[in-house]
């Protein structure tokens, strides 16, 4: 048994702040002066890029025009994964876990992840699932959350980003992630209804807690 | 002291360089960050696993290696800086380049594929000191192994699998298979040893799997009543469209790369008197049964006539073969490389099959489809299958 991670909602924040926050973390979970961490955090609009060749700029579509005009940053970022979007309405969570000593997978770590937000998603009576060779968890053949981690010396950062009531229409700005033949979708856009943010917060640190305890 | 690619989990099988933290000839210190690899979704920062001078990175940053090969070697502090492993030291083994024959020309029924070329047998000579070490131990002769590594490197696991395969008994004292005075001793045809190159060289590349699936041909059999088309036309037929619908299966792999072939040659295994070859049904999927049969009729005609010529046996992307007709209830093919699958076809006759409660008489076959399980899946080659076989039970009269 692991003890429960120290949740840190912290609403609004800016993407390099949350960076400069996570990294401070790391060394702090290296050193041990902390315990594992689960940050939960919403960001302004942004899109990010993985490190893999270019990141994923050839997936951004939008012209630089148009992404300052819509208030959109561009950040490079140390996480696995192509670009994503981030933005008002989506729960981003970033894990601080040793996975050591009993943890250290990185295919587990992802299935783990996948696992908690499907938990949530069936809360909400939604069937989500896996697609082999596609990380991320999908409903009906559309993305609702969007995973990519970091792992220096099996310690965990970035994480998963759920779509709850984002505007999907910012994701035409990018292919998310490089997959370009599948949609994208959100909590609200499958109920029909406006979702509650906190709710779906609090349902996420019951599941995270129960898959990583 | 070797620096390793980590195995980042049970599944994780490769992975990537992604940056190099440290530079050759920059000193680290034990758990210092040395390099950043990706998997998948994951990006891990990998720690030295001691402390030295970096003074050789082997894998380049975009370079995709499995887990477990040398990335890079780390140097005691005062040690010279070692030069990149060079050509000249290789060890040139007791047999030395001879063995490998050249064969530029290509016999009236030669497969393609097979002879090396001067440019595999330079990089090939690139090793580890490890690997050199290693087949030393083993008396191997370097340039004799096909490397699966970066640029065809020979690795340890190939200097390994080339041991395992028992190919080393011809590197030290060949002794000659016992034979008494007035056995018959040839030499091999031209023909034959590309054959056997071909045939040593696919199970040593693919990871070959057989799925099996009965088809039953009575619905076929009715059609061609009267008709003199073959069995063999329908299955090519029916393979064709399936290799659209599975194109993972009418694909061959490059290195790190999988390359999906638009076009669908069939190549078809022809026996002959003195070995067997394989000449091409080109683009099966646009011709009808009744054209493909005549292409094979006139394609086997002209091979057994030795008139084949070589546009007619290259360029194939899948083959079937059909030991049936010797009465074979099935096969086990071999791969024809660099495809990635090859379909056997049994014997074609009645069998006794169970139809609701009865037992009646129809005409099956057994079908065997050899795949290359480093791209293709057991799924996947079932779901091919169970197509093929839907398509031959179900035959659509139209498509005659």
């Amino acid at each position: 048994m692991r003890p429960a991670p120290d949740v840190r909602r912290l609403g609004v924040i800016a993407y390099p702040d949350a960076l400069a926050l996570q990294k401070q973390l790391v060394d702090d979970r290296r050193e041990g002066r902390v315990g594992d961490v689960l940050l939960l955090v919403e960001h302004p609009h942004v899109l990010t890029l993985g490190v893999r060749g270019d990141g994923g700029r050839s997936h951004i579509l939008a012209t630089d025009e148009t992404l300052t005009s819509r208030g959109v940053a561009v950040y490079e970022t140390g996480r696995g994964g192509d670009i994503t979007y981030h933005g008002p309405g989506q729960v981003v969570g970033y894990p601080i876990i040793d996975l050591k000593p009993d943890r250290c997978d990185v295919h587990r770590y992802i299935r783990d992840l996948e696992e908690v937000l499907i938990r949530v998603a069936a809360d909400y009576g939604l069937v989500a699932e896996r697609v082999q060779g596609l990380t991320g968890v999908w409903v009906r053949g559309e993305k609702l959350a969007a995973i990519g981690v970091r792992i220096a010396r099996w310690i965990t950062s970035h994480g998963f980003a759920l779509n709850v009531t984002t505007d999907l229409n910012y994701f035409n700005l990018i292919v998310p992630c490089g997959i370009a033949d599948r949609g994208v979708t959100s909590l609200s856009h499958l109920l029909g209804r406006e979702v509650n943010r906190a709710e779906v917060e609090d349902r996420l640190i019951q599941r995270f807690t129960e898959v990583f305890s | 002291m070797d620096v390793v690619m980590p195995q980042m989990g049970e599944s994780v099988a490769e992975g990537t360089i992604v940056r190099w933290i440290k530079k050759v000839g920059d000193k680290v210190d034990r758990d210092e960050p040395l390099f950043e690899i990706s998997t998948d979704k994951v990006d891990a920062e990998i720690p030295s696993p001691g402390a030295g001078v970096l003074s050789e990175i082997r894998a380049q940053e975009g370079e995709t290696v499995p887990v477990n090969s040398i990335v890079a070697v780390i140097g005691s502090a005062n040690e010279v800086v070692a030069a990149p492993s060079s050509t000249s030291s290789i060890p040139s083994g007791p047999s030395g380049a001879p063995n490998t024959t050249r064969l530029h020309s290509r016999g009236p029924g030669a497969l393609p594929g097979g002879a090396s070329t001067a440019a595999e047998s330079i990089t090939r000579e690139r090793t580890s000191p490890l690997v050199r070490q290693l087949a030393k131990e083993h008396d191997v002769d370097i340039s004799q192994v096909r490397g699966t590594g970066i640029g065809g490197r020979v690795t340890k696991d190939d200097v390994l699998a080339f041991v395992a395969s028992g190919k080393t008994d011809g590197q030290k004292g060949r002794e000659a298979p016992a034979h008494s005075a007035d056995d018959r001793v040839e030499k091999m045809s031209v023909m034959r040893k590309k054959i056997a190159e071909h045939m040593v060289a696919s199970r040593r590349t693919s990871a070959h799997v057989h799925t099996v699936f009965e088809v039953d041909f009575s619905r076929v059999a009715a059609i061609r009543e009267g008709r003199k088309i073959s069995y063999l036309s329908f299955i090519i037929k029916a393979v064709a469209d399936a290799l659209k619908a599975f194109p993972i299966l009418n694909a061959s792999v490059d290195g790190d790369t999988i390359v999906y072939h638009t076009q669908i040659h069939v190549g078809v295994a022809v026996a002959l008197e003195s070995g067997l070859i394989v000449p091409v049904v080109r683009h099966a999927d646009q011709q009808d049964v009744t054209a493909i049969g005549q292409c094979v009729t006139e394609l086997a005609a002209r091979a057994r006539s030795k008139q084949l010529s070589p546009e007619e046996v290259a360029g194939g992307t899948f083959t079937v073969t059909n030991p049936g007709p010797f009465g074979a209830l099935l096969g086990t093919p071999i791969i024809n490389q660099p495809q990635v699958a090859i379909l056997g076809v049994g014997s074609i006759e009645k069998r006794p099959v169970v139809v609701g409660d009865a037992v009646v008489p129809r005409i099956t076959a057994v079908l065997t489809l050899g795949f290359d399980h480093r791209i293709i899946d057991g799924a996947v080659a079932d779901q091919f299958m169970a197509l093929v076989k839907r398509a031959l039970e179900n035959w659509d009269e139209t498509r005659t």
